[in-house]
């Protein structure tokens, strides 16, 4: 007993380098391990890793001894998050495919019960965090549905600018792992490097490469920083000359098109009954795209179109989030001529606090700040369901309020969590080599699967 | 975009669902809950919103569960893509989806006890215990 509170005194002097213990290293033994004086064989055996039991039984009257079944995941570098795939194989060809998720739940619904309105998007944006936008887009459309305002002009301007180039930057990551996945290792690199411009901008204009909290309800945080055009003109400049680079190196490319080329069909029934939008669903044929039938933030005053494929396989499914970029930056260029100039923010003194300047001067302002700050703004009460049309399909949100300054009950409709359930319509049935590429296709966000 | 609320009597709701998938709503959008607790009887609402694709029209059923027994038919059959929504709202609020193929948690481990999203469940305040710390209160 006294040896080991001596060798606990030696540690902690080792530790803290002084002779008074400190309470928390005293305390927690952890790197305090002995040597064992002599060492049986069977706890060699167990520290070497040889101390396995070889407990397989051979059983001659199973029939299906070629089926056995594959955990793929959680940490899988191809399942895009921490996504877990119970694969029934039989041999190569994978029967039956069960999505496993949760992994990264973190209650954000429940969360979103307790932040005011106005922290909401904070909360929101961090759910699908390749677009973290669009999700603060829709928490912000949904709340000024509830409170029955209209931002300026300005403002939804800068909404549908921020969302595209959000967009653009989603949909390369899409390409640069779905590249990564089938090994196409270059595609990775470029959709990584293009990517960097757009989240420069939005670093210079949010103050942060993702999670921004910049859309906020009754407008968005800061205007755009002084000579963002020339920011804006560059991207509009080297992404479409870098998205040729990517045909050249892809379009044609025999071993591209027979990896991708027919595999993981999905067509336009299935995506309808199992609730899949987005590219997914543009990809088989079927025009649906939220920014044309139900238009938010004034999309609609701008003219581009929503690009039509047909063949519903992985590689239509490619295909078209490249050609929803070359839209997107359409888009893009024609917010960027014609900005309204005007607030940013909407001048209604319920929603918005005063300027950061009149504090100093008036006391009206600052308590008009401190009880929008502390207490947030009611909301009447009443629900609503606003959707957007999220890179990855209708991303939608529906709030009930209870006449409070918190939402009695948010839930936000994520679009992965719905698209993954096509994961085994798509998988049975094919190699499981393909897999790999089915769930790039589908282009999964597990923080906005699991919430 | 607009879109009309309808409130279902939860013994049609099943025929309401069916009826609306006749007339062209091809998609189930969404599927969720809602805890009226203290606040309203009975205390859960089950809401589902479809889309007409086609016709570019939205609709969301409203229908309230029997506190008694928790249970409400499974659209599963009408529209398999209410499959994970209804096993989240059986995960979060514990109501039973009858027939439905797989009930099981989804987001929460298999062992965990209690429905998070309802409204007498606390949130935080798990107590975390590291490995041979002194205990804090």
């Amino acid at each position: 007993m006294d040896d080991e509170n001596n060798i606990k005194e030696d540690l902690d002097f080792w530790a803290t380098n002084s002779e008074e213990s400190g309470w928390n290293i005293s305390s927690t033994d952890e790197g305090s391990q002995k040597m064992l004086e002599e060492e049986d064989e069977k706890q060699i055996k167990i520290q070497t890793g040889s101390d396995v039991v070889d407990d397989y039984v051979y059983n001659e009257e199973s029939t299906d001894d070629e089926r056995m079944i594959v955990n793929m995941g959680p940490q899988h570098p191809s399942t895009h998050g921490v996504l877990r795939l119970q694969v029934e194989l039989e041999g190569e060809v994978v029967r039956r495919v069960k999505p496993v998720i949760g992994y990264l739940h973190t209650g954000m619904e429940k969360t979103g019960e307790e932040l005011a309105y106005f922290q909401g998007p904070t909360n929101t944006t961090r759910m699908d965090y390749l677009s973290p936008l669009f999700n603060e887009l829709v928490f912000s459309l949904t709340t000024e549905k509830l409170l029955d305002i209209e931002v300026p002009e300005r403002a939804k301007a800068i909404r549908i600018l921020m969302t595209e180039l959000n967009r653009i930057s989603s949909h390369l990551v899409a390409l640069a792992t779905g590249g990564m996945d089938i090994g196409a290792l270059s595609m990775m690199i470029f959709g990584f490097r293009e990517r960097e411009l757009i989240l420069n901008f939005f670093e210079k204009t949010t103050g942060l490469r993702m999670n921004h909290n910049y859309i906020r309800p009754g407008g968005v945080a800061a205007d755009l920083p002084d000579n963002w055009q020339k920011d804006v003109k560059e991207i509009l400049k080297v992404i479409p000359e870098k998205l040729k680079d990517y045909d050249e190196m892809l379009l044609d490319n025999p071993i591209w098109q027979g990896r991708l080329k027919n595999v993981g069909i999905l067509t336009t029934e299935e995506c309808l009954a199992y609730g899949i939008t987005g590219p997914s669903l543009r990809a088989s044929g079927f025009s649906w795209d939220l920014r044309k039938t139900q238009p938010y933030s004034g999309i609609e005053n701008y003219e581009f179109e929503v690009p039509l494929l047909s063949d519903s396989d992985v590689f239509s499914r490619w295909r078209i989030k490249v050609l929803e970029i070359f839209e997107s930056l359409k888009i893009v260029e024609q917010v960027m001529n014609t900005i309204p100039k005007g607030a940013y923010r909407i001048q209604d003194k319920k929603v918005t606090p005063p300027p950061r300047k009149r504090l100093d001067e008036s006391m009206e302002a600052l308590i008009h700040h401190f009880k929008i700050y502390t207490e947030g703004f009611k909301v009447p009460p009443g629900e609503a369901y606003v959707a957007v049309e999220s890179p990855r399909g209708e991303l939608g949100c529906y709030i009930v309020s209870d006449g409070s300054s918190k939402p009695y009950r948010m839930h936000v409709r994520g679009p992965s969590f719905c698209n993954l359930q096509a994961l085994p319509v798509i998988m049975a049935d094919s190699p499981i080599a393909d897999a790999v590429a089915a769930i790039a296709s589908l282009d999964p966000v597990i923080g906005d699967v699991d919430r | 975009m607009s879109y009309e609320t309808i409130n279902v009597d939860i013994n049609q709701y099943y025929e309401t669902v069916e009826n609306f998938k006749k007339e062209g709503y091809e998609m189930m959008v969404d599927l969720t809950a809602v805890d009226w607790y203290r606040k309203r009887e009975p205390r859960f609402q089950v809401v589902v919103n479809l889309l007409s694709v086609s016709k570019n029209l939205r609709v969301i059923l409203n229908v309230s569960v029997p506190d008694e027994s928790l249970k409400i038919p499974s659209i599963c059959e009408i529209y398999p893509g209410a499959n994970f929504f209804e096993r989240e709202v059986f995960d979060m609020f514990g109501i039973e989806f009858e027939n439905h193929p797989e009930l099981t948690r989804i987001l929460m481990p298999d062992d965990w006890t209690g429905n998070p999203l309802r409204k007498d469940y606390g949130s935080g305040r798990i107590p975390v215990q590291f490995k041979n710390a002194p205990k804090v209160d």
